[in-house]
C-alpha cells in the first residue's frame, strides 16, 4: 500500500517564505490588539544585590495615562511562586519583591495608554535600595561565608548529586595515567532576532486568563504558569502568533512576564501588552548556564579511556527558574559522549549568584559537557604523545554495538561512528591540512588544528530533570517520563487536508516539512496541505512535552503527523476499496488519486473521497469515518530514571565529527578560521536545505560562543555586555562557510528515522576551535570567548603593570576610588559654609545638577547628569551631611544610583579662613563605584571624579567670588 | 526644520513605497513605531532599537538608513520604501526575493526585511559586487538563525540574475 517517498528528501521551496520576504510575516508586535490594550513597560534592578527598602511610585501612578504601577507587594497578592525544580525552600517570583538578586530583575511594572508613556512613568519610580554584596562566581557562591542570596538556603548551593557507574575508583587506581582537565565555561546566549512579547487579558467573570506570547515550549511550563496564576490548567489559554522571530530555546524564557503581563492584566480589568526591548533582552532574558568543570580520566597507556570522573559546579543565577537545572541534567545519558567507556562517576553541584537565572538555549548543556570532555581529549593525546585523531580512533563505540547502552544509562539508538569519522578525514580533506599547517609552522606563522566528536542528543526524555532527585525522591513523586508529541491530520468537506502540530517552529520551516511528509502519505502534492502550526492550548491537542526544543521536530513531531497521515489513510483505503470493489490492501494512493494497485484506470480522486465522511457518512462504514485523526506519540524506549540512576535521558543521538584549521594574527592576535569540516549523520534527511540551515545556522552561533560573545558580569555582578556594541554577535564578515558531510544511518526509535540535527555545531564547534587554538598556542588551559585579549597573554605575556596605580574591582563590590585636594573661595568661611547647606546653591553648582530636593536640615537628595568618558546617564543622588562643626568642617556621606551604576563614598571638606578674607577649602573623599561604569577603566573613572569635583568647586568659586569668575576658578582648578 | 514641541504630536507627511500618506506623531517616536503602529507596515522589524541589528533597515530617499535611529519627524518630506514596495505585484516576488527563497536565505525571517533592502539598493549601485564586497557590506546586518551562508548565495545569484535581466529589476 505504500508509495515510495517523493517530496521527503528534496529541498523543496518553503510555504513559509512567500509571506517572510514581502512583509507579510504575523509575528506577535504585527498582530493589532483589542481596543482598550495597555503597554507595559518595567523598571529594573540597577544593582546585583540590594535590599528593596522603600518604592515611591505615586508620582508614576498620577501621570496621565497611567492605569497601574505593579510592584512585588502588589503581585505577589495576585500570583504564587513559581515552581522550583529542586527540593529547597526557595521561591522564585516573576519579579522582586524584598531584595534584588541580578541586574535587570522587574522591580516594578508600569501599565499604561501607551509604552512611551509607560516608559515616561518608569522613570518617575523612585527606589530606595540598601546595596549588598554581591556573590558572582560559582566557586567563590560554595563558601558559606559568602552572602546568601535565598534565606531558605543557608548557602547558595541549591543542590548536590553524586552518582557512580561501574568501577571507577578501581579503574582510576589502577589506571596507567591520570589525565585532568578544569574549564570554566562562560555564559552565553543565542539572542534572537526577535525579543520577547506578551498579550494577557484576564476574564474576571470567569476567573481565566487567555495569553498569546510567543512562548515555544515545553509546554510542561504551562503547568508552572496555570500554578503561578493560581487557575486551573483549563482556564490558563495559552496561544502562539503565527511566526516568530528565532528563539534558540530563548523563547522559553519569556514564561515568567507571561505570569507577570497576566497579573497586570487582573489588576487593571484590560488586555495588556508588552513587548521586550534588547537592553532588557540582553540583561534578563536567558542565558545558558556557566559552569566550572574538573573532568578527570583514567587512561591506558596506548590511550583508551577507561573511566571518567566529572565534577561540575552549575551556575544558574539568581533563581532556579523551571526548568532548570536541566541544563546540568540534560547530558546526563551521555556524559561519554561519542567513546566507550564504562565506568564513570559524576558529582553535580548546583549554586545560585547574583546573575540573571538561565534557562533553554541551543545545545543546551551539550556545550558545556563537550568543552569538558574533548579538551581532555586532546590533552590526553599530548600527555601520552599520541596523535590526537588516533586517541579518538581508538575510543570511539565500534560500529555495531549500536543500539549501545551507555553507563550513564543513555541508548544510542543507531550509527556508525567509525565509518563517518573515517570518511569525514578523507573526504574533508585531513591530511592535507596537516601540510597546511606544517608549510605555516615552517614560516614561523601560527597555525592550530582542532578535532571534537559528539554525540548530539535529541527528543528529550522529560523524566532526565528527575535525576536531579535522590531515588527516593523520585519514588515519592511518581514517576516522570516519555516525550509525547502530537499531530492531527483533519480533512475538510473540499477534500483538502490540514494539518495542526503543537510544535511552534520559530523559523525552521516546520509547515513545509509536514506538507512534505503528509504529502508524501496521502499521494499528494505539498501544495495540497495547509498546515498550521500556531498553537492554541484550549484547541489543538497537546501535551507537556509540546513545543520547539531538544531538536524534537523532524523526529518526534515529524514522525506523529506521519502517522496521523497513515491512520487516516488507512480508512480512506477502507472506503476506497468499496468503492473500488477491491481489497483495502490493494488501493494505493499517488498522484492524487486512490487506485487499485495495477489497474490505474480503476480510481477515485483523493478529494471526493476524503469529502465523503462529511457529505455521506452513510455511505461509509462508522469504524471508517475519515474526518480527523490525531496521534499522540511517545517512543517506549524514554523510561523513567532507574533506582541506580542511570537515564536515557534523550530518544535519538545524531553523530558529528568536527575538525578545523586556524590561523592567529601575531598582531593582532585575532582568530581565523582557515577550514571548517563538519561530518554529520543525523539519521535520514527530510529536506537537505533546511538541514544545511541548522547546521550553517547552529555553527554560527558556536562561532559567536567561541571567539566572541559573554555575558560578561563585573565583580560585583554589574552587567557588562547590555547593548549589542558590547555584546558581539559574529556577522557575516566572520563566519566562513564550513564543509558540511553527512552519512545517514536511520534511527530505528522514530517513526521515519529521523534524528535532530538543529543544536550539534553548538556542541561540537566551540570546543574544536578551542582545541585548534590551544595547539596554535602549545597550551594546555584556554577558556572561551577566545578574544585577542585572551590570546595575546599566551603570544606576548602578560601585560606589564601601568606605572601609575590605579583603581581596582574588589571581589563582590565596584571599584574604589581615593583622592584628595584644596581650593580657594573668595569669600569667608561662613559664607562659604552657608552655600554648602542651601539647596538652591547647590543645585546651582552640582555639575550637571536638575534639582536639589531638602528633606531635612542635614539631608539632600539631587538628580545629576554625569557622564563618564562615552556613558552618560543620570543618577540619583542621596547626601547626608555629618560631623558639622559650623563654619569649619562637614562630613558629607552619599549615595548615587542610576541605570548605568550606582556609587557610595565618604568626603570631609574643611574650611580655613585665609588672610584676605577669603577661605581655604581641602577635602578628601574615598568612593566605590559599581554598575556599568565601574567597567570603564579606572583611569577613566578617575578622571571623570576628579573633573566633576573640579568643575562643583569652580562652580561655588563663581558664586562666592561673584566679580571675576574665570580668574577665581582657575585658582579653584588647582585642587581635585 | 521647523521648531517643534514636545507636547505636542505633529503632523508627519511621506511618501511611502509611492503613495502618499500622513499621521500624527510626538516629536520622540521613532520612524520604526510610526511605520508599524501608526501606518500599519509591519514588514519593517525591530531587533535592537540602537542601530547595530539592521532589521529595520529602510531607504530613506534612496539611501539605507536605521528607521530606528530616525525620527517620525525627520522623515516628513521624505520619499520612503520599505519591503512591501519590493515585490512587483502581489503573489509574485522580485528576483531578489526570489533568490532568498530558492536558497534558503531566511529562517525565522525577522532579519530578513532589513538585509532585503540593503542589498535591493547596494545591487543597484553595484551590479557586479564580488562575494567579498557583499560578505563586507552584509556585516551591517545581523542574522541568528542562517549563518550567512545561504545569504551570501542569494546575493550572488540574485546579482547574476539581475545582470542577465536588468528590465525585471
Ligand atoms: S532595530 Fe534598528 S538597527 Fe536594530
Ligand atoms: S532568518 Fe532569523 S534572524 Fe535571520
Amino acid at each position: 500500500m505504500s508509495t515510495p517517498a517523493m517530496w521527503c528528501g528534496q529541498s523543496v521551496e518553503r510555504v513559509e517564505d512567500a509571506a517572510l520576504l514581502t512583509g507579510r510575516g504575523r509575528f506577535i508586535d504585527d498582530l493589532g490588539v483589542k481596543p482598550g490594550t495597555l503597554h507595559a513597560a518595567i523598571l529594573r534592578s540597577p544593582h546585583a544585590h540590594a535590599r528593596v527598602k522603600a518604592i515611591r511610585a505615586d508620582p508614576a501612578r498620577q501621570a496621565p495615562g497611567v492605569a497601574a504601577v505593579l510592584t512585588g507587594e502588589d503581585v505577589t497578592k495576585l500570583c504564587a511562586s513559581l515552581v522550583v525544580g529542586v527540593k529547597a525552600p526557595i521561591e522564585c517570583w516573576p519579579i522582586a519583591t524584598d531584595r534584588v538578586r541580578y541586574v535587570g530583575e522587574p522591580v516594578a511594572v508600569v501599565v499604561a495608554a501607551s509604552r512611551y508613556v509607560a516608559e515616561d512613568a518608569v522613570d518617575l519610580i523612585e527606589v530606595d535600595y540598601e546595596a549588598l554584596p554581591a556573590v558572582v562566581d560559582p566557586l567563590a557562591a560554595l563558601d558559606t561565608a559568602q552572602p546568601v542570596l535565598h534565606e531558605g538556603l543557608r548557602g547558595n548551593l541549591a543542590s548536590e548529586r553524586s552518582f557512580c557507574y561501574g568501577d571507577p575508583e578501581g579503574t582510576f587506581a589502577h589506571a596507567a595515567h591520570r589525565v585532568s582537565v578544569t574549564i570554566r565555561y562562560p555564559r552565553n546566549s543565542c539572542t534572537p532576532m526577535e525579543t520577547y512579547g506578551v498579550v494577557a487579558e484576564y476574564d474576571v467573570g470567569e476567573d481565566a486568563y487567555d495569553v498569546l506570547a510567543n512562548f515555544m515550549g515545553p509546554f510542561s511550563l504551562h503547568a508552572v504558569m496555570a500554578r503561578a496564576l493560581k487557575v486551573p490548567g483549563g482556564r490558563f489559554r495559552l496561544r502562539t502568533p503565527p511566526d516568530s522571530g528565532g528563539s534558540f530555546g530563548v523563547k522559553q524564557g519569556v514564561f515568567p512576564y507571561i505570569v507577570l503581563m497576566g497579573v497586570a492584566s487582573r489588576a487593571t480589568g484590560r488586555p495588556v501588552k508588552w513587548v521586550e526591548d534588547r537592553l532588557e533582552h540582553l540583561a534578563a532574558s536567558v542565558s545558558a548556564t556557566n559552569r566550572v568543570t574538573v573532568l578527570d580520566a583514567a587512561v591506558d597507556a596506548d590511550g583508551r579511556v577507561r573511566a571518567l570522573a566529572w565534577d561540575q559546579v552549575e551556575d544558574v543565577g539568581a533563581h532556579i527558574r523551571a526548568p532548570e537545572p536541566a541544563t546540568l541534567y540534560r547530558m546526563h545519558g551521555n556524559l561519554t559522549g561519542a567513546y566507550d567507556i564504562r565506568h564513570v562517576s559524576v558529582r553535580n553541584r548546583v549554586v545560585l549568584t547574583n546573575k540573571a537565572p538561565t534557562g533553554l538555549n541551543r545545545g543546551f548543556g551539550g556545550p558545556q559537557v563537550y568543552y569538558a570532555l574533548e579538551r581532555l581529549m586532546q590533552r590526553i593525546a599530548i600527555e601520552l604523545g599520541l596523535d590526537p585523531v588516533e586517541v579518538i580512533r581508538r575510543n570511539l563505540i565500534p560500529s555495531g554495538a549500536f543500539p549501545y547502552k551507555t553507563a550513564t544509562g543513555a541508548t544510542l539508538d543507531s550509527g556508525d561512528y567509525a565509518k563517518a569519522f573515517e570518511n569525514a578525514l578523507a573526504d574533508g580533506g585531513f591530511a592535507a591540512l596537516r601540510e597546511k599547517q606544517k608549510e605555516a609552522r615552517a614560516q614561523g606563522r601560527v597555525y592550530g588544528i582542532g578535532l571534537t566528536a559528539a554525540v548530539e542528543p535529541s527528543v528529550s526524555n522529560m523524566g532526565y530533570i528527575t535525576t536531579v532527585l535522590t531515588p527516593e525522591e523520585r519514588r515519592k513523586a511518581g514517576p516522570k517520563n516519555g516525550a509525547q508529541a502530537t499531530a492531527t491530520v483533519a480533512l475538510d468537506p473540499l477534500g483538502g487536508v490540514s494539518v495542526h502540530v503543537a510544535s511552534v517552529p520559530q523559523g525552521q520551516g516546520h509547515r513545509t516539512v509536514l506538507a512534505q511528509i503528509v504529502a508524501d502519505a496521502l499521494g499528494l502534492k505539498p501544495a495540497d496541505i495547509r498546515v498550521i502550526t500556531e498553537m492554541d492550548t484550549a484547541r489543538d491537542a497537546w501535551s507537556i512535552a509540546s513545543g520547539n526544543y531538544s531538536s524534537r521536530f523532524a523526529a518526534a513531531t515529524g514522525g506523529a503527523a506521519h502517522l496521523a497521515a497513515g491512520k487516516i489513510k488507512a480508512k480512506l483505503a477502507r472506503i476506497a476499496g468499496a468503492q473500488l470493489n477491491v481489497a483495502a490492501n490493494e488501493v494505493e494512493f499517488a498522484d492524487g488519486k486512490a487506485r487499485a494497485r495495477g489497474n490505474p484506470d480503476n480510481a477515485v480522486a483523493f478529494s471526493r473521497l476524503a469529502a465523503a465522511s462529511h457529505w455521506s457518512p452513510g455511505l461509509v462504514p462508522v469504524e471508517n469515518q475519515a474526518l480527523r485523526e490525531t496521534v499522540f506519540w511517545t517512543p517506549p524506549e524514554l523510561t523513567p530514571p532507574s533506582a541506580n540512576d542511570e537515564i536515557n535521558s534523550s530518544l535519538c543521538h545524531a553523530f558529528i565529527f568536527d575538525f578545523c584549521g586556524v590561523e592567529i594574527d601575531r598582531t593582532t592576535c585575532a582568530v581565523r578560521i582557515d577550514k571548517y569540516v563538519t561530518m554529520h549523520d543525523c539519521g535520514r534527511i527530510l529536506h537537505p536545505g533546511m538541514v544545511a540551515g541548522q547546521i550553517t545556522g547552529g555553527f554560527a552561533h558556536a562561532l559567536g560562543a567561541a571567539l566572541y560573545e559573554e555575558y560578561a558580569y563585573g565583580p560585583d555582578g554589574s552587567f557588562l555586555t547590555g547593548t549589542f556594541a558590547d555584546y558581539l554577535v559574529p556577522t557575516a564578515m566572520e563566519v566562513p562557510n564550513p564543509v558540511i558531510l553527512h552519512l545517514e544511518t536511520p534511527s530505528p526509535f522514530t517513526p521515519l528515522g529521523t534524528k535532530g540535527v538543529g543544536e550539534g555545531n553548538c556542541m561540537s564547534t566551540p570546543v574544536c576551535i578551542a582545541n585548534a587554538v590551544a595547539d596554535a598556542l602549545g597550551v594546555a588551559e584556554i577558556n572561551l570567548p577566545l578574544s585577542p585579549a585572551k590570546i595575546a597573554a599566551h603570544l606576548h605575556g602578560a601585560e606589564r603593570t601601568p606605572r601609575k596605580p590605579q583603581a581596582k574591582p574588589v571581589a563582590g563590590k565596584g571599584r574604589t576610588l581615593h583622592g584628595s585636594g584644596q581650593a580657594q573661595a573668595a569669600a569667608p568661611p561662613q559664607a562659604v559654609w552657608a552655600m554648602l547647606l542651601d539647596p538652591k546653591t547647590l543645585a546651582a553648582i552640582i555639575p550637571g545638577c536638575h534639582g536639589v530636593e531638602r528633606l531635612s536640615d542635614t539631608h539632600f537628595r539631587a538628580e545629576v547628569t554625569l557622564g563618564v568618558g562615552p556613558v552618560t546617564g543620570r543618577y540619583k543622588a542621596d547626601i547626608v551631611l555629618s560631623d558639622l562643626t559650623a563654619p569649619k568642617a562637614v562630613t558629607l556621606t552619599g549615595v548615587v544610583t542610576g541605570a548605568l551604576g550606582n556609587g557610595g563614598g565618604t568626603g570631609r571638606i574643611t574650611l580655613a579662613a585665609t588672610d584676605d578674607g577669603g577661605t581655604t577649602l581641602a577635602y578628601e573623599y574615598d568612593a566605590e563605584v559599581g554598575g556599568k561604569v565601574a567597567a570603564i577603566g579606572g583611569r577613566l573613572l578617575d578622571g571623570a571624579a576628579r573633573i566633576v569635583i573640579r568643575q562643583f568647586f569652580a562652580a561655588l568659586a563663581r558664586h562666592t567670588g561673584g566679580k571675576k569668575p574665570g580668574y577665581l576658578a582657575r585658582l579653584f582648578g588647582r585642587g581635585a | 526644520m521647523p521648531r517643534l514641541s514636545a507636547e505636542r504630536r505633529h503632523r508627519v507627511r511621506f511618501t511611502l513605497n509611492g503613495s502618499a500618506v500622513e499621521a500624527e506623531a510626538e516629536p520622540r517616536m521613532l520612524l520604526t513605531d510610526f511605520l508599524r503602529h501608526e501606518l500599519g507596515m509591519t514588514g519593517t522589524h525591530v531587533g535592537c532599537e540602537h542601530g547595530v541589528c539592521g532589521a529595520c533597515t529602510i531607504e530613506i530617499n534612496g539611501v539605507p538608513a536605521r528607521a530606528c535611529l530616525t525620527l517620525a519627524v525627520q522623515a516628513d518630506g521624505a520619499t520612503i520604501r520599505t519591503v512591501e514596495a519590493l515585490a512587483p505585484e502581489p503573489g509574485r516576488l522580485s528576483i531578489l526575493q526570489e533568490a532568498f527563497r530558492r536558497h534558503h536565505a531566511l529562517q525565522c525571517g525577522f532579519c530578513t526585511a532589513g538585509i532585503l533592502m540593503s542589498l535591493d539598493n547596494y545591487l543597484r549601485q553595484r551590479p557586479n559586487p564580488t562575494e567579498e564586497n557583499l560578505r563586507v557590506f552584509l556585516g551591517g546586518h545581523l542574522c541568528r538563525c542562517t549563518g550567512y551562508v545561504p545569504i551570501l548565495a542569494a546575493a550572488m545569484d540574485a546579482a547574476k540574475r539581475l545582470r542577465e535581466v536588468p528590465a525585471n529589476a
